[in-house]
């Protein structure tokens, strides 16, 4: 099987229309950025409080913004988590409920409020344990303040009945993904005393808190700063090594290229009013890897058949490598592609922002090192010549290996 | 045949860093293995990150404490009689000395010159008034010292906590700043007990008290706190002293890392205690100060209350007993102090925490993804270049097992992002074959022998992969440099892919080049779709 055979496409005719192409797309990125939707930035960006909570039954939304608003919260953002048979709601404060001399009080706050508001049971359940939220070590306490096996004599209960609280929370939480929806899902995971005293002295909230990220300005505003220097930084990497392996504006036109697509992904991320996190910076910077092993393998391709033919001008030796390498180009990020796609519909929710980045940038990335690095190589050459300078095609030194 | 024995030897090893020795041949001892062996991130495992601020200036400010009752001590030995004292709390590296005799300047010059001249910046000012500021080197030499010595008080009690593989150290985000993450914890209100809880435990004198307000405490001494002294509020158990308040001695008695031994016990009446053993220095010390101040009272403080209050009835030398605990402070109580306390107070900047739910599903779903992704690739190839596609399968599968080998001899975390990684490196993985392929196909096509073709295929395509391999392991190393938990274990497996990659698609793809070559007839033609 083979696409693409013998392609020969006059890449650099059509340089307009990748302007324009570019043009649309990133100006309209910045436009959103500047004046609609900005840059959301995730949590770790901006600092606060964020709680990730399961609930047993379908979660109201309103319900909880009520309950939430009844206790003096008014800013809190609700959202549903993951899909909707997940039963999961991200519960969010902004910045200002998150101060570093009581970095909890917002947890705190959600927590009691839910407690009070969302499950029936909770307030009807003075004294009693939470099993959908407790923790192994108040579980193992608990059990051994209750001693159903009547063990404290023995000096062995501390040991067994921390046994009996993992077991139980390791079904919880591996089996029945966090939340019991019955205290008879209890039985035969532990001892049948274990098993009798958490049914009369245990319930069930409904509401399970399986994780929750609290983020103080400070750190904030250090992972903010941090995330734009290491992009930068590896932009400069990369314009350093071309330098050193090509010419030096080989080295621009791959960073322009991945800058443009860098701009790009992160418009989409504003036109889409999604949020930017850690893990998508992390994204982009792969994206920039990425998208310069593109570049790289065409202009590899351009150095090539300049040393071959140095009399042909340098449009149509482009043009040749890129017909070149475009069987290359396409399968590789095609499945890279496949790969990411994967991860996006399979990945689940925590992975949606990396794996939306990487979506859209592989396809940017493959689109700029044809469209938008090797038509700036030819550009500049024409830009040189009108000046008068030497037009000396820009064969690159031998490679080094 | 010697490259085939160096590939399956290679094979063999990583596999051997998956896997190490199963304890059993079943399914579920593999799994077990595999678990035990590859270290999984927090955000799989479930656990808890923490970024705490060390407030460093504290550990400042005990220094210039105990400088204070140094200095008091010094002049007095030479008959000199002044106060000593802090002027300022916002400025904890300022120690004010104030009405020294004007005729004896000289003497407490070379005095302050000599004793304290090596850490502190020593001016004199105006109406016999003496300024000792704190060099900055010094200030910067108890701050790294308070960090560190946080670091590893933690680290002692978090060990207590039976956490496995807890990482405790500074971290380079900020100044001052301490990460913590315990994987496979959830409990976050008994870590931060734990870490939070200065348990500062120290023994004063009580000048006066109990007093029903602040007010009043500060009426006895006149209105106004005298820098020697402190208005503390009572935060022990007896109902009838709720909301009352002392006035202490600013300078503790016995302090911090006085304390050799403590543990949990109970009283008589089955009251729940902590007794404690001070250390020889500190017992000698506490016994001359007790046998000299009989009669009067002293105050056991905790974390800036007042625990309890009682008169000294007789000297006491090296062992005590703090009452009015519940069952649970006087065991943390008694953690704190054998562990020793923390130089300084902790803010925290920064809290998270991941429930094992999250990370199980987490765990599905990564797994998931790469293993549709990568049959999703290895089809392709398969249908798209036939028999070469089967090399390139292989070496993809090899480079799964290096990559997942490495993980495990490193002992370097896996993480969500780092399971990304891991598909991420499936899917550039084909890319270096792809290229060596087509530019194959392209020699054969330009009508070379089979041998030639794959022969030059490779020269030509090495160039490429190995710039595209640099560039992106440029981005990877900054990943690691910068990022944080889960983005550095995606640099990681990252790297270690692209490095495995560089082995598989370009040596191993191109010995089974070279073995399925020698055996075919010459002129019969490759299988490269």
């Amino acid at each position: 099987m083979e696409l693409f055979r013998g392609v020969d496409v006059d890449w650099l005719g059509k340089k307009w229309y990748f302007l324009a192409f570019s043009l649309v797309f990133s100006v309209s990125g910045v436009l959103s950025i500047l004046f609609w939707h900005g840059i959301k930035l995730g949590i770790d960006f901006r600092g606060g409080t964020l709680v990730y909570v399961q609930f047993e039954q379908a979660p109201n939304l309103d319900r909880i913004r009520q309950a939430m608003d009844r206790a003096g919260i008014h800013d809190s953002r609700i959202q549903a988590y993951g899909t909707a048979d997940q039963k999961q709601v991200a519960i969010s404060l902004a910045q200002k409920e998150t101060q570093e001399s009581s970095l909890d009080a917002g947890r705190e706050t959600i927590l009691k409020t839910l407690n009070a508001n969302y499950s029936s049971t909770g307030a009807a359940n003075p004294g009693k344990l939470d099993l959908d939220n407790a923790s192994q070590g108040s579980l193992a306490q608990y059990l051994e303040q209750n001693d159903p096996e009547h063990l404290l004599s023995t000096g062995s209960a501390g040991q067994k009945y921390a046994q009996q609280a993992a077991a139980i929370l390791n079904h919880r939480d591996k089996d029945l993904g966090g939340i019991f929806s019955s205290l008879d899902q209890l039985n035969g995971v532990a001892d049948p005393a274990v098993v009798n005293q958490l049914k009369q002295g245990a319930y069930l909230s409904g509401f399970h808190v399986f994780a929750a990220d609290i983020i103080g300005p400070q750190v904030g505003a250090a992972l903010r700063r941090q995330a734009l220097l290491a992009t930068l930084y590896s932009l400069a990497g990369m314009l350093v090594y071309l330098w050193f392996r090509f010419e030096l504006i080989y080295g621009v036109a791959a960073v322009v290229a991945v800058f443009h697509d860098t701009l790009i992904t992160v418009g989409a991320f504003s036109l889409r009013d999604q949020e930017m996190t850690l893990t998508v910076i992390a994204a982009l910077l792969t994206l920039i890897g990425y998208s310069m092993n593109d570049t790289i393998v065409v202009f590899d391709r351009i150095r090539e058949n300049l040393r071959m033919s140095r009399r042909e001008n340098l449009a149509s030796v482009v043009n040749r490598s890129i017909n070149q390498t475009l069987s290359r180009t396409v399968l590789t990020s095609g499945l890279t592609f496949l790969t990411v796609l994967s991860l996006y519909v399979f990945g689940g929710e925590v992975l949606r922002g990396f794996s939306f980045a990487l979506v859209i940038g592989i396809l940017i990335g493959t689109y700029s090192s044809i469209a938008v690095a090797a038509p700036m190589l030819v550009a500049y050459q024409e830009w040189r010549a009108k000046r008068g300078k030497q037009a000396v095609l820009p064969t690159g030194k031998k490679a080094k290996v | 045949m010697r490259k085939t024995i160096l590939i399956i030897a290679v094979l063999l090893v990583f596999v051997f860093g998956i896997f190490r020795i199963p304890k059993g041949i079943g399914l579920s001892a593999w799994k077990t293995a595999l678990t035990d062996n590859i270290h999984l991130g927090l955000d799989l495992k479930g656990g808890i990150h923490l970024v705490l601020q060390v407030m460093v200036q504290e550990a400042v400010g005990a220094e210039t404490d105990n400088a204070v009752a140094r200095i008091q001590a010094d002049l007095q030995q030479s008959g000199i009689s002044a106060r000593v004292f802090k002027p300022d709390t916002k400025k904890p590296e300022v120690i004010q000395i104030q009405g020294t005799p004007a005729d004896r300047g000289a003497d407490v010059r070379s005095l302050l010159d000599s004793r304290y001249g090596a850490q502190y910046l020593i001016s004199s000012e105006p109406n016999n008034n003496w300024i000792l500021t704190m060099k900055g080197t010094e200030v910067q030499a108890i701050e790294q010292r308070a960090v560190q010595q946080s670091i590893d008080t933690i680290g002692t009690r978090i060990n207590d906590l039976g956490v496995t593989e807890p990482t405790i150290q500074e971290y380079n985000l900020g100044t001052n700043q301490i990460l913590v993450e315990l994987p496979g914890v959830d409990d976050l209100s008994r870590v931060r007990d734990i870490i939070q809880s200065t348990a500062r435990l120290e023994i004063h004198l009580v000048v006066g008290g109990p007093f029903p307000s602040e007010q009043a405490a500060m009426q006895s001494v006149g209105g106004t706190v005298p820098p020697e002294d402190e208005v503390m509020a009572y935060g022990g158990n007896e109902p009838e002293l709720f909301g009352q308040y002392y006035v202490l001695q600013r300078l503790p008695v016995v302090a911090g890392d006085d304390f050799r031994d403590a543990q949990p016990s109970v009283d008589e009446n089955g009251r729940p205690d902590a007794t404690f053993i001070l250390t020889r220095n500190a017992g000698d010390r506490f016994y001359q100060f007790t046998s000299a101040n009989i009669g009067k009272s002293l105050a056991v403080v905790l974390d800036n209350r007042v625990q309890e209050a009682a008169n000294i009835q007789q000297a006491i030398r090296d062992q005590g007993r703090i009452t009015g605990l519940s069952k649970e402070k006087a065991e943390n109580l008694s953690l704190m102090l054998r562990t020793g306390a923390l130089p300084a107070s902790i803010h925290y900047l920064q809290e998270s925490v991941v429930g094992p739910s999250l990370g199980a599903d987490s765990i599905r779903r990564g797994v998931l993804a790469s293993i549709v992704g990568m049959l999703a690739v290895m089809i392709f190839m398969l249908v798209y270049y036939h028999g070469a596609g089967i090399n390139a399968d292989l070496a993809l599968i090899l480079n799964l097992i290096i990559l997942l080998g490495f993980m495990g001899y490193s002992k370097a975390v896996l993480t969500l992002p780092g399971i990304a990684g891991v598909i991420l490196t499936i899917g550039m993985g084909v890319d270096s074959n792809v290229l060596i392929f087509e530019r194959i196909r392209e020699e054969l096509r330009a009508g070379k022998a089979p041998a030639a073709a794959v022969e030059q295929g490779f020269a030509h395509a090495w160039t490429t992969i190995l710039d595209t391999h640099v560039t992106t392991i440029v981005s990877a190393i900054i990943l690691f440099l910068f990022g944080t938990g889960p983005v550095k274990g995606f640099a990681i497996t990252l790297s270690f892919g692209l490095f495995a990659n560089l082995f598989t698609a370009v040596f191993v793809s191109r010995h089974i080049f070279d073995s399925i070559l020698k055996r075919k007839q010459r002129g019969e033609a490759l299988s490269i779709g």
